[in-house]
């Protein structure tokens, strides 16, 4: 069983060997920069960077789902009936909009550790525990998000009119199904614009945890900078892969945004 | 024949229905407690670790990485105002070279981040010292106060750019032919009838604008800039104490519910003539 995992593993990292847009036969550092600081293997910079772009990428990836799930619960909560469950979304809000995203980084970074050492110790273990660089990325630009991702959420549910609810009850569905068959599809089409706008910051803000030694895009070139000395270049490269990033994700929003409106009459 | 000899004695109202514990009532009050437990553990966390020493040694330090904190805000979105002015205006022309380039100034400053920004100002370009010297112009990238200034105010006029550029195509096509039916010219026209509708478009975004900046800017300390950041992780390093951070997210949190609350406020006065 486990040589079929294996096999299965192999043929996934030899396939994307073969795509892999920047070092694979047909990448863009293979074709046009195998003699120069960007080669890739030991000869260059190629590989390590192309490694950063994958870092980038993953923790925005492995964000957006947290970020737009807690997002939403919290746009929920503050349009809820019950005070205590609005203040206390508000307080959130309030807290991860006002601090400056670096701040948040620096602090859960540093102060989650110092948490869970002391939870550790308290139930009897022990030992150096540490966070990892990515979780602790991932925990702060999750909570930077979800705050403004409550807010655009918010100003798209009060968009949708009460007799959306009010039909869906009529037709005999519950409040869950309402929301899920109702309201949510009409949703996503009134907070798609907010939401892209979002995860292009969320891509911008990734490049902070450059400073907490997680090996990004901006981390990478970086070190490339300082051994080479060729800092112009290589920021430059960092730029200009983050201008590539987030010209992808403009076409695939696009795209997300045309399926959403299919359904809309032509105008 | 009876009348009514006595009146009947006012009644309490009747005692309201209960309320029923719904789920939202208990996760608002779990969650109520746990920010009132984190308020609390703050609270101590301060006060058992207070020293007069330290706070009079890095008391003054906060101040001051709080007015460098303005002043480079302050500075850089004025110094960015002023020019997103041309690129606004270049971007709205018919010359298709002018406005092809204006957009691309905007979208790269838009697409990356202020930090890669940054260091492509900051060690990209001081890396080209001898020719900068031989142009005369080292002194001014030698310092990291001054590149952080030019990466500040170049990021932010291509985001006030695209500020103006939206409020000012948000006045309706109406406008303009009713000022041209007037016979107003089109200097008149631009500064009486368009402007003052698109600036309040554009005021809310300008508030958000300054917020994301002061926060922004705290990345200047990477580049051993010292503002409230920079000073804040000098007292960490020198004291080990998490009070240093507490402070700094507590002065960043004062400053920017400050301005939001200004802002609500010149927004609220400032369309008081459009309320119905």
């Amino acid at each position: 069983m486990s040589g079929f995992f294996t096999a299965i593993v192999d043929a996934v990292s030899a396939f994307l060997g073969v795509v892999d847009p920047f070092c694979g036969p047909v990448g863009v550092f293979t074709l046009f920069a195998s003699d120069t600081l960007l080669a890739c293997g030991a000869a260059g910079w190629g590989d390590e960077i192309a490694f950063g772009v994958l870092v980038t990428a993953s923790l925005a990836i492995a964000t957006l789902p947290v970020g737009l799930l807690l997002g939403f619960f919290i746009a929920l909560a503050k349009q809820s009936d019950e005070p205590a469950l609005r203040r206390s979304a508000n307080i959130y809000t309030t807290i991860f909009r006002g601090l400056p995203e670096f701040l948040t980084l620096t602090i859960v970074y540093y102060g989650l550790q110092i948490l869970v050492q002391n939870f550790m110790a308290a139930i009897g273990f022990d030992g150096q525990i540490e966070i990892s660089a990515f979780f602790a990325g991932m925990v702060a630009l999750g909570a930077v998000f979800s705050a403004y991702c409550s807010e655009v959420l918010q100003s798209a549910f009060k968009a949708i009119p009460r007799g959306q609810y009010e039909a869906g009850y009529a037709l005999g569905l519950h409040h869950g199904r309402t929301m899920q068959l109702i309201v949510l599809p009409q949703l996503i089409r009134v907070a798609l614009p907010g939401l892209g706008n979002l995860w292009m910051a969320l891509l911008k803000d990734t490049a902070l945890v450059s400073v907490i030694g997680l090996p990004d895009i901006l981390r990478q070139t970086g070190v490339a900078a300082r051994v080479t000395k060729e800092a112009f270049a290589f920021y430059g490269l960092a730029c200009l892969l983050f201008l590539v990033l987030a010209f992808i994700s403009s076409i695939v929003f696009s795209n997300i945004e045309k399926w959403a409106k299919r359904s809309e009459v032509a105008r | 024949m009876s009348h009514i000899a006595t009146l009947i004695p006012p009644q309490a109202p009747p005692a309201a229905p209960p309320k029923p514990f719904t789920a939202g009532r208990f996760f608002g009050n779990v969650f109520m407690g746990v920010w009132l437990a984190l308020a609390v553990g703050v609270f101590m966390l301060i006060v058992n670790g207070w020293d007069p020493e330290k706070f009079a040694k890095y008391g003054p330090n906060y101040l001051s990485g709080l007015g460098v904190t303005l002043l480079l805000v302050g500075v850089s979105i004025t110094l960015g105002g002023a020019l997103s002015l041309p690129i606004a205006f270049a971007r709205m022309s018919k010359n298709p070279v002018s406005s092809w380039l204006s957009a691309a100034y905007v979208y790269f400053f838009r697409g990356t981040p202020l930090l890669t920004q940054l260091f492509l100002i900051y060690y990209g370009l001081g890396s080209f010292s001898a020719e900068l010297k031989s142009l005369g112009l080292w002194w001014f990238f030698r310092d990291a106060w001054n590149c952080a200034l030019l990466a500040f105010t170049l990021n932010t006029a291509a985001y006030q750019a695209e500020i103006l550029r939206g409020a000012i195509e948000s006045v309706p096509r109406g406008q303009h032919e009713g000022a041209a039916a007037l016979g107003l010219p089109k200097k008149v026209t631009f500064f009486k009838v368009i402007l003052p509708q698109a600036l309040i478009v554009a005021l809310r975004p300008y508030g958000n604008e300054i917020i994301l900046m002061i926060k922004g800017s705290a990345i200047v300390a990477i580049v051993t800039v010292l503002d409230l950041m920079g000073q804040t992780r000098l007292a960490f390093s020198r004291t080990f104490d998490p009070q240093t951070y507490i402070w700094a997210a507590l002065i960043y949190l004062l400053i920017v519910e400050l301005l939001r609350n200004l802002w609500a406020w010149l927004d609220t006065r400032l369309t008081r003539h459009l309320k119905r």
